[in-house]
């Protein structure tokens, strides 16, 4: 109940709301994701996906691939557009949000394409190298601003943690099974 | 004990703010300018109207307000560039971010990226690497080859790197060996192994990942067996040679073994797998390793250790100090059963007997199975691979030593990988359980100049810095007494430890920790200790454990931060022995001659270059120790391409 809670927490605050479940939560969905420690985050972007209906463990895997490359994007443009803010923005934020550029980069063209590649050619270990770096470049990018304030983006890093953390727990379930 | 897997994100420590007198460009407000400029143009042209009655010649003085706009810098709007399947980072994608380099990662920077890099470890040039592929040695050559990218510092576009070497050591680049133009090979060439037959022929076997991401093994062999560099590789027409048998699925059938003959004159190799969750090897025979059947049972499974990937298969002497061909059976020897367990990132090994005749392996216990039992290594040591030494008569062990940092960092510094030390593997007469390691005698060669401790009291409590100079390449010997006395009077403890649950050499107990400390800077701020921790059990039973903590190796939090280690076993009379070899980033250890190895990576922001220490530790609360250590300066091993390349 504690974990319900918590995860409460987290999904309310996000920006945005969350798309409507369009397809129903079938066994396959709700046993993958309760081995994810944020279930509701799992079965929100699996339940939006329509190939997720008839997918095997894989192929939700792939989607939560696809949805953490969406918000990883999005956090990028975020960040771009912050950047050009020069105004407002004082050093060591600005600092920060180009070392988030850099870490961003990697995972869209680094770290992703890797976990793709290992999820289709079942070497899965670097599937889980891809997606448990892109919770670290996530953190590590938060962790480099100022700590007076959260940081501009600090809702977005911590979807992309998230949905990072999800997916390297769903190629682990593949892994073990 | 199975070690936390490595390759999890680091759980988030304090947060460390950028210091107050960080160096930063500013970027000139454009907006203020604008207005500024507008302003002036807005007075220029009213003093213009009023002046000049509204002549059409006026020209507003002053306006540079154009060039001004222009000149301030705007930054790039950063976006990736490609993001091809699988590429790895194939643009140089930093160079969009040249206008900004010197806001570059805090607190990474290119003086500590840089020193990283080992100086007499095996690497290629640049880029990624992962499992050692297919060591033999030829006319006189060691070969290696090993996954390779050439196109990134992250895993992908696999390519089979190649290298040779007089000694083990000193290693030359040569030009790819195999790349993937097959449709069978298409989606990766990955790992294999070379067979050499009694007439010299090499017979190379690789799985290939297919066009549809099947998984398959593929016949290749050298293109001019007189070259004694095997520059050129070719693969047989008739490839694949053996796709997934009925009952196993098309992306868990990899790595075949070395081949050995059987007693009907037959090759036989195995190759790893899965039913469910139980590892297995599957064994095949062939003639010409072209044609294979399948036998009916397993070489062996254990349940529950999922996936078997780079299995290994080999005989070591009950009885001699040597190496033994592949194909050597009989009573004088043992044969090890060893796998790499997908599901945690581990090698595993156990030693059992080959019964021939139905081609089945039957561990010595149990308990300690292949998959459950114990390590080659408890530190950062995956896909590990042997080969028969016929010059020297050794068996050696080679094993993918991967990155532990951010891939960020990989990118940014160009490379990610090394090689261990290749290490010589021998039964261990004494324990029956384990096998020796120990890095080839040809490292010895780059020893230098040298430094003794002979018998340095080291108090309970206490930290003594070593006096050797530089500290980044070292190799160390040491060798630890405890007080008998005090060793005696300490108490018994019910507690059960080990090295990864432990608060690291911070943690005092009453018989340790006790070691050297290396990659330390001056004040401790940042440093790597390698120990023993003894624990008094029942009735007075010691057990001791090695541990290699890298919990405050560094100050960067986007680095690994485990304690790895095991228990050691300790033969009665045995002192305690450890080695270690420093090379920057790497540091390989080895407690009792070899009996338990810790290879780990660590990253210091601080204690590098000259301003690495070594230091003499014992933390413990109630023994003293005495410490008898010899400390050499190593050189670079010079690794390099071949000069001349030969095309």
């Amino acid at each position: 109940m504690n974990i319900f809670l918590l995860i409460l927490f987290f999904i309310f605050p996000l920006r945005g709301i969350r798309p409507a479940p369009i397809i129903q939560l079938s066994n396959l969905i709700d046993q993958t994701c309760k081995q994810t420690p944020f279930y509701e985050l799992c079965t929100s972007i699996l339940l939006s996906n329509p190939k997720s209906a008839d997918a095997d463990i894989a192929g939700l895997a792939r989607i939560m691939v696809t949805s953490l490359d969406s918000k990883a994007s999005d956090t990028l443009d975020q960040i771009n557009d912050l950047l050009e803010d020069t105004l407002t923005l004082d050093p060591a934020t600005q600092q920060a949000l180009a070392l988030c550029a850099e870490r961003y980069n990697v995972i869209l063209t680094g770290d992703i394409p890797q976990t793709i590649a290992g999820l289709d050619r079942g070497n899965y270990k670097f599937a889980q190298k891809g997606t448990n770096d892109a919770a670290l470049e996530a953190s590590a990018c938060e962790k480099g601003f100022p700590s007076k304030r959260k940081s501009p983006i600090n809702e977005l890093n911590k979807e992309v943690r998230h949905i990072s953390i999800v997916a390297a727990a769903i190629v682990k379930v593949m892994i073990d099974s | 004990m199975v070690d936390p897997n490595p390759l999890l994100p680091v759980s988030i420590p304090p947060y460390i703010p950028l210091p107050d007198d960080t160096l930063v460009a500013r970027r000139r407000p454009i907006k203020v300018y604008l207005l500024i400029v507008s302003g002036l143009l807005a007075i220029a042209l009213f003093v213009a109207l009023i002046g000049y009655g509204g002549s059409d010649n006026v020209q507003p003085r002053g306006n540079e307000g154009g060039s001004l706009a222009s000149s301030s810098k705007q930054p790039d709007r950063l976006r990736p560039l490609s993001r091809g399947p699988a590429a790895g980072v194939s643009e140089k994608a930093n160079q969009q971010f040249a206008d900004i380099g010197r806001l570059r990662s805090f607190p990474w920077n290119n003086s500590m990226l840089s020193w990283q890099r080992p100086a007499f470890h095996f690497q290629p040039e640049k880029n990624w690497m992962n499992d050692p592929n297919g060591p033999l040695f030829y006319k006189g050559w060691y070969h290696f080859f090993y996954q390779y990218n050439p196109n990134g510092a992250i895993w992908g576009d696999i390519v089979w790197g190649h290298a040779v070497s007089r000694d083990l050591i000193h290693w030359l680049h040569l030009p790819l060996a195999m790349v993937p133009d097959q449709w069978y090979d298409l989606n990766g060439v990955w790992t294999g192994s070379a067979t050499i037959l009694p007439d010299g022929q090499i017979v190379m076997l690789y799985t290939g990942s297919t066009n549809e991401s099947v998984q398959v093994q593929n016949l290749a062999y050298p293109a001019d067996p007189s070259d004694p560099l095997l520059i050129n590789w070719v693969k047989y027409s008739g490839n694949p040679v053996l796709v997934p048998p009925p009952g196993i699925h098309p992306k868990d059938f990899r790595d075949p073994t070395t081949a050995w003959l059987t007693s009907e004159g037959k090759w036989r190799i195995v190759i790893g797998s899965k039913i469910n969750k139980t590892g297995i090897a599957l064994v095949y025979d062939t003639r010409d390793f072209k044609n294979y059947e399948r036998l009916d049972g397993l070489l062996h499974g254990v349940p529950g250790t999922g996936m078997w990937e780079c299995v290994d298969f080999y005989p070591v002497s009950r009885t001699e100090e040597n190496g033994l061909d592949t194909s050597i059976n009989g009573l004088e020897v043992k044969h090890v059963v060893k796998a790499s367990l997908d599901q945690d990132k581990h090698d595993y090994y156990a030693i059992g007997t080959y019964h021939e005749k139905n081609s089945t392996w039957i561990p010595d216990n149990p308990k300690i199975d292949v998959g459950i039992g114990v390590r080659y290594d408890y530190g950062m040591f995956y896909a590990s691979k042997t080969f028969y030494d016929p010059d020297k008569g050794r068996r050696i062990l080679w094993g993918w030593i991967g990155e532990s940092d951010s891939e960020f960092a990989d990118v940014q510094k160009g490379w990610a990988s090394i090689q261990s030390i290749p290490r010589t593997i021998l039964l261990d007469k004494k324990t029956g359980t384990h096998l020796l390691q120990w890095p080839v005698e040809e490292v010895e060669s780059l020893r230098l100049s040298s430094n003794e401790f002979d018998e340095v009291e080291v108090k309970a409590g206490s930290v003594m810095k070593l006096a050797v100079g530089s500290a980044t390449q070292l190799d160390i010997i040491a060798e630890f007494e405890i007080d008998k006395k005090a060793l005696d009077k300490a108490p018994e403890s019910n507690a059960t430890f080990s090295c990864s649950s432990s608060g690291g050499a911070a943690e005092r107990g009453a018989l340790g920790p006790f070691g050297v400390s290396v990659l330390a800077d001056e004040t401790l701020s940042e440093q790597t200790p390698v120990y023993f921790y003894i624990v008094k059990g029942h009735g007075g039973s010691l057990k001791t454990h090695f541990c290699s903590d890298q919990s405050r190796s560094s100050e960067a939090t986007d680095v690994n931060k485990h304690i790895y280690g095991s228990s050691v076993p300790v033969q009665h009379g045995e002192k305690l022995s450890l080695r270690i070899l420093v090379d920057h980033s790497i540091v390989e250890t080895f407690a009792q001659g070899g009996r338990t190895c810790i290879a780990s990576r660590v990253y210091p922001t601080k204690a590098i270059y000259g301003a690495a220490r070594l230091f003499l530790f014992n933390n413990a609360t109630d023994v003293s120790i005495t410490a008898s250590l010899k400390i050499w300066q190593m050189n670079s091993a010079f690794i390099r391409p071949y000069p001349n390349d030969k095309n």
